[in-house]
């Protein structure tokens, strides 16, 4: 890739900042915004973080939740029961609705039907991010975590429409009455935002791995830093042949998939 | 202010009409509030179809608006007299169909009280910014080019000389308006039914078929209902806009049938399917699709024809036709099929609760209100000119 639209955003956006404010101001204001994305000390840190996901080992488990029930209790995520109105930020799937090119009309029985897991990709390239028009969701320069802000979100849903993975949910009504103990160490969201899976950006703060990796009693789920040959989910994307999520549309999942 | 004196003068009709708009504005009122209590909840919107009935209208809307450029174009660039007496009529209706697109983002949105999150933070990569400002660019742009010719007419002189780089300006907006907002669908990688070229060339067609009919329609109205009588030419004139913009709308979708079929590519044939076969069962918006599909043909025959496209009294009918039409393709087709099936090909159905219609007719009434006051003004000042 060349130039993508980002880099040219900035380039521009830096020429603009630079003819008003002149060179000085400009790189005052940008020393600023880098202070406040210092990671505290002890907390766990990458360059581009990502994650495979083992459905190999994750059904040895059959009907397993731990890693759901680990999410949404840390995050305060509802329990709708309207299904057609849930919220979720970490789900499962048929291998089917999971991968839809993958599928053929001769199934192979051990993938069909197979339970995938199913989160927020943090696309490196992210549509939903694109086209937010308020910034309340954006892409981590230090890390690439697709980040969530619920008190900016105006409830538009245009990030909905753009992500391909069904991996954002928006809250129809007020979540509160349906989460069913709710976490003081996390914020609750209020009706007509969008909310999804951060890859558990509060956790990572405090040193610890995403809630979902902890819980897993397999490991199926291996969490690391993407931009580090030595890490292990490098070792695995070297060693075993996994899948993104639509390659093709160019979104660049930072998930992948061992079959 | 300007002129507004005369528009809280009239007859026991004008009276009643603009009640009814009020009722009809106030339940939809109510109704809001409650969606404000609420949420989007007391929609028939969910997880898989997040844009319906609102949106729907507002992409609608927005090809409303920019066909003022129909008569705009001709009357200014043109110098078609014929136009002289529609124009400010055209460009009335864009100023009320603007507003209706506004009113309609703003009640689709969750948290309506954040709006002005899209300025204090705006991003020019989110085209919803670029749409914000090219509607209320559209809006303020025929706000001054009508008050200030209207106002000239009644002065009895000619319109200022620094109007006309205004009202060339708001040509290539009026086109702006509608390619932004179907660029609002076609750059989204996931939604294969709206990830096509054809779509903001096919809003502008169905827009100039759409917008011209409703204000021939306007002009038939007013000439039944008021002194006023646009003359018979515009509305022939209008007539062959509508009968070429019809001609190529029909032909974009077949483009696009064609494309989608011969190509069976099942991500962009499913949609199509939904919309006019039903997928596993699913089928509630089949009969709407096939009426818009003959009514489309309908009209055609009724346009092409010159015998008939030449009688007001058809001419009248196949205006409403030509409106159903490409409301039910756009103001219902268009935003819920891109939707079903989901990316992850489940098919969850929509359809509009009675709160969210009561909003939507709410919507409508406050555009209607604002033609009837426009086009009241505008002829209280001609008649005591004439």
């Amino acid at each position: 890739m060349s130039m993508d639209r980002k880099s040219f955003l900035k380039i521009t956006g830096c020429a603009v900042a630079g003819a008003i404010a002149g060179g000085k101001l400009g790189g005052l204001v940008a020393g600023a915004e880098d202070a406040e994305y210092l990671p505290a000390p002890g907390a766990l840190t990458a360059r581009r973080w990502g994650m495979v996901v083992d459905t190999r080992k994750c059904r040895k488990q059959e009907g397993c939740k731990d890693c759901i029930r680990a999410c949404h209790q840390a995050h305060n995520v509802p329990q709708i029961p309207d299904k057609t109105r849930e919220v979720k930020w970490i789900w499962k799937e048929k291998f089917e609705h999971a991968f839809p090119s993958q599928e053929t009309e001769y199934p192979n029985e051990e993938l069909h039907g197979r339970q995938v897991l199913l989160l927020c990709n943090h696309c490196d390239d992210p549509p939903c991010v694109r086209v937010c028009p308020t910034q309340a969701t954006w892409k981590r320069e230090a890390d690439g975590i697709v980040m969530m802000d619920w008190h900016r979100c105006i409830g538009c849903r245009y990030c909905i429409a753009a992500c391909p993975y069904g991996s954002r949910s928006f809250n129809w009504g007020d979540p509160r009455p349906y989460i069913p103990k709710v976490r003081a160490d996390y914020p609750t969201r209020t009706k007509g935002v969008v909310e999804k899976c951060t890859f558990c950006e509060e956790r990572l703060a405090r040193g610890e791995m995403p809630a979902c990796v902890e819980a897993c009693p397999e490991k199926a789920l291996v969490f690391g830093d993407l931009a580090d040959p030595n890490s292990e989910v490098r070792r695995l994307l070297r060693t075993e042949y996994t899948l993104r999520r639509k390659p093709e549309l160019g979104t660049r999942p930072e998930v992948f998939y061992i079959l | 202010m300007f002129m507004f004196e005369k528009a809280v003068v009239g007859s026991r009709r004008y009276w009643l009409w603009i009640l009814g708009l009020f009722a009809v504005i106030g339940v939809g009122f109510l109704n809001y509030l409650r969606q404000l209590e609420v949420g989007l909840a007391i929609t028939g919107l969910n997880r898989d179809v997040t844009w319906g009935l609102y949106i729907a209208q507002f992409t609608f809307l927005v090809g409303v608006a920019a066909s003022a450029v129909m008569v705009v174009l001709p009357y200014y660039l043109h110098d078609w007299k014929v136009f002289s007496r529609v124009t400010i009529l055209g460009e009335f209706l864009a100023i009320s169909a603007v507003t209706m697109c506004m009113l309609f983002i703003f009640v689709d949105m969750g948290q309506p009280h954040r709006v002005m999150n899209v300025i204090l933070h705006p991003t020019p990569h989110s085209i919803m910014f670029w749409d914000m400002v090219s509607l209320s660019g559209y809006l303020i742009l025929n706000a001054v080019i009508a008050l200030v010719t209207l106002s000239a007419e009644r002065k009895g002189v000619a319109p200022p000389n620094w109007i006309k780089p205004v009202i060339l300006l708001s040509i290539p907006w009026a086109i702006s308006i509608h390619t932004v907002t179907a660029f609002l669908y076609n750059g989204l990688p996931g939604r294969s039914f709206w990830l096509t070229a054809i779509l903001a060339p096919r809003f502008l067609a169905s827009a100039f078929a759409a917008g011209p009919s409703l204000l021939i329609l306007f002009c038939m109205l007013l000439r039944k209902l008021t002194w006023f009588d646009a003359g018979r030419e515009p509305i022939r004139r209008l007539a062959v806009i509508v009968t070429y913009a019809m001609i190529v709308n029909v032909f974009f979708v077949l483009m696009e049938v064609f494309t989608v079929f011969y190509s069976g590519i099942p991500e962009h044939k499913l949609h199509f399917e939904y919309l006019f076969v039903g997928l596993d069962g699913h089928n509630s918006l089949v009969p709407w699709m096939w009426t818009s599909v003959i009514l489309a043909v309908a009209a055609l025959v009724l346009l092409i024809v010159p015998r008939w496209r030449r009688n007001d009294r058809i001419l009248a009918v196949t205006c409403v036709i030509v409106f159903l039409s490409l409301w039910i393709d756009k103001g219902i087709g268009l935003i819920v099929g891109g939707f079903v099936p989901s990316p992850l090909g489940a098919i969850t159905e929509y359809a509009p609760t009675l709160p969210e219609i009561a909003i939507t007719l709410g919507v409508w009434a406050v555009g209607a209100l604002i033609i009837t006051v426009f086009y009241k003004i505008t002829l209280s000042v001609r008649e005591s000119l004439a």
